[in-house]
């Protein structure tokens, strides 16, 4: 029976036989919740939660503008929480490049053992628990926290800042949070950077500057553009930041989606918002997946 | 003063070791390069060729003395202020852009038109033979063509001077061979020195103008590769250059005698010199003599003969042990079954082939 099969064939076979656990484990797992959810956000809500089975366009409705007229005038505060999430996002990817990007080329350069130490420190967060690294920075911040009382004391401010509740202080817990994430593909791609090129560059005539935005960033673009891709996407989601750091006033897309489905109990309308987030990310992923695959096989050989 | 494209003056550079130690890489080391020269810095690895020539293209700095490229002092000079381009040893060819971009980077750099660009790309690329190559990429190219496009990059621009740094040293032996015909004939061409290094002698004999011999960060030699090869100036020249016995004893009255015994008879011979000397004899100097020829010979115990095409190689030993390397052109092949039959040889040679090297010119 086997031996009918040629070679290419059999090794076809071996591969789907070892990818059968995780698709299967996907496809239980992932897309059949995601089918439910796609067929829940078409779906009216029932009055005291749960979901009546009638075809209901307006949960879209409420957030792109055409509410059901029967109950509501249309709001744009869901468009202005998905803008100011997406806006969150992008400052928290800014940010963790900035700090990463030089320090992926300072320890780039640095002994083998050294290397590794400072990666194992990059990981050490892990190891203890987000919520009480997150309530550390409640600590810090707040109106009787660290860095007021010492501005206090030391005479530089009157009344304490309102560093707290604010988007400054999501954002900063975010990069606190997406730091390791941002750092790993930036740090592979910089390490691997054949240093030849930039000599080449510099021997040509080329400058720092010029060398580095002609060599040096192309070059290391997959693990920036990777990088960038693995914090936004989870920043765009995240509700324990918000939750923890911007207090009540400052609410972003998963706070919205968390409080639907667990206090508001509009199944529908929750659903509804994480496929928004979902289809604002398979963008994303679809435009990376493009560039790096025109771009990534001559810039990894 | 001397009209050279590259001077340096003095330059000395010692590199730290992980243990603590420091490693003279150039000491108080004065060059000059001609115009339109081309000049192969030869030696073993780790003997200081490398730090020259990063030294000349600006990227290591000197601990003292001064480098000077066409009358203009670039000691303090950055690399990419340098009218001096490089052709890397890994090729270093941008993987992100094409061959015609790797090609015109030097040109789009000095803000070049585009146009203007293309053309000059056009024309080099023609010159080392891969025109209209522009579109493709680094990768999809063979190590030769790598080599090619490297070449046009580093010469697009005319650098008054182009270093090479041992760039053949990753192609096969056929394609080497006729890359270095063709470096020679390019440079010919462009009318623009070349420094070239190499740990492989042959490579440099066959290229260069002047081959400058570098052992311990010093050049020990700088000469034509004739006289390189045929009058070195030290016992490590003779030795890294070519295959070589070396004779080291005593001159006496047109001999020089070993403290074992061997005596090596060379001409001319004035009869003022004395004192400790080295003879060189070539192993292709030593020849079979036929019957009732006279000349200065060395009879040596036959260890091993190896065939190698045009010549055979003679592996033996004197009576007193002295190892001898001799070369028997294909030609004389009817001695080869008679020497391999009694393991013993009598090499003889002319006197007047006979290389003397005196000891206090020795510089190692």
């Amino acid at each position: 029976m086997a031996s009918d099969l040629s070679p290419a064939s059999r090794r076809r076979m071996q591969l789907a036989l070892l990818l059968t656990p995780v698709s299967l484990f996907f496809a239980v797992f992932f897309l059949g919740p995601l089918a439910i959810m796609i067929a829940t956000s078409f779906l009216a809500p029932g009055l005291y939660g749960g979901v009546e089975w009638v075809f209901y366009p307006h949960n879209y409705g409420r957030i792109l503008g055409f509410a059901d007229p029967a109950f509501e005038d249309f709001d744009p505060v869901y468009i202005s929480i998905f803008l100011r999430s997406l806006k969150i996002a992008a400052f928290t990817v800014i940010a963790t490049l900035l700090v990463c990007y030089p320090a992926a080329f300072c320890i780039a350069r640095l002994s083998e053992r050294s290397k590794n130490f400072c990666l194992f420190l990059i990981t050490l967060p892990f190891f203890a628990s987000l919520i009480v690294r997150l309530f550390i920075w409640v600590l810090i911040l707040r109106q009787t926290g660290i860095v007021n009382e010492m501005l206090l004391a030391t005479g530089v401010i009157d009344r304490p800042l309102e560093l707290i509740y604010t988007d400054g202080a999501i954002v900063l817990g975010m990069v606190y949070i997406f730091i390791p994430f941002m750092f790993m593909p930036v740090y592979a791609s910089v390490e691997k950077l054949d240093w030849t090129l930039v000599r080449a560059s510099l021997d040509l005539g080329a400058g720092p500057i010029r060398t580095f935005l002609r060599i040096i960033l192309p070059l290391t673009s997959p693990g920036i553009a990777g990088g960038a891709i693995i914090v936004f996407i989870p920043a765009l989601g995240n509700f324990v930041v918000p939750a923890v750091l911007g207090g009540a006033k400052v609410m972003m897309l998963g706070n919205l989606i968390e409080q639907q489905f667990l206090s508001a109990r509009n199944w529908p309308f929750g659903s509804a918002l994480a496929m928004m987030v979902m289809s604002v990310m398979l963008v994303m992923l679809f435009v990376y997946v493009i560039a790096t695959g025109r771009r990534g096989a001559d810039v990894t050989n | 003063m001397r009209d050279s494209i590259v001077r340096l003056e003095g330059a000395a550079k010692t590199f730290p070791t992980p243990e603590g130690l420091s490693v003279t890489a150039l000491d108080a080391l004065d060059l000059d390069v001609d115009r339109n020269e081309f000049l192969t810095l030869l030696g073993p690895s780790g003997c200081g060729k490398t730090t020259l020539l990063q030294a000349i293209s600006g990227f290591v700095e000197l601990d003292a003395g001064r480098i000077l490229i066409d009358g203009v002092d670039m000691t303090a000079r950055p690399p990419y202020r340098r009218p001096v381009n490089t052709v890397f040893q890994s090729y270093a060819l941008f993987p992100h852009m094409t061959v015609g971009e790797n090609t015109g980077y030097a040109l789009e750099v000095a803000g070049v038109a585009r146009s203007e660009r293309m053309k000059q790309v056009a024309a080099v690329l023609d010159m080392v033979g891969l025109a209209g190559m522009e579109g493709r990429r680094p990768r999809q190219l063979s190590g030769g063509q790598q080599q090619r496009v490297a070449l046009a990059r580093a010469i697009v621009a005319r650098p008054k001077l182009l270093l090479l740094d041992e760039p053949l040293s990753a192609l096969d032996k056929n394609l080497r061979q006729a890359m270095q015909i063709e470096l020679k004939a390019l440079q010919s061409e462009l009318g623009i020195s070349f420094i070239f290094v190499t740990h492989d002698q042959q490579e440099a004999l066959t290229m260069s103008d002047r081959v400058a011999v570098l052992s311990g960060g010093r050049i020990q030699q700088l000469d034509t590769p004739r006289n390189i090869y045929d009058h070195p100036a030290n016992g490590f020249v003779a030795t890294f250059v070519g295959a070589s016995n070396l004779f080291e004893g005593q001159l006496d009255n047109g001999r020089l005698v070993t403290s074992e015994g061997v005596s090596v008879r060379y001409l001319p011979s004035p009869a003022s010199v004395s004192g400790a000397a080295q003879a060189l004899i070539r192993p292709e100097q030593f020849f079979i003599a036929e019957e009732g020829e006279a000349c200065p010979y060395l009879d040596v115990d036959v260890e091993q003969i190896v065939f190698v095409g045009s010549s055979f190689e003679l592996f033996g030993r004197t009576a007193v042990g002295h190892k001898v390397i001799a070369e028997i052109p294909a030609s004389r092949r009817r001695f080869i079954g008679e020497i391999e039959q009694a393991r013993r040889a009598r090499l003889s040679y002319d006197p007047a082939a006979v290389h003397l090297i005196r000891c206090d010119t020795d510089g190692i």
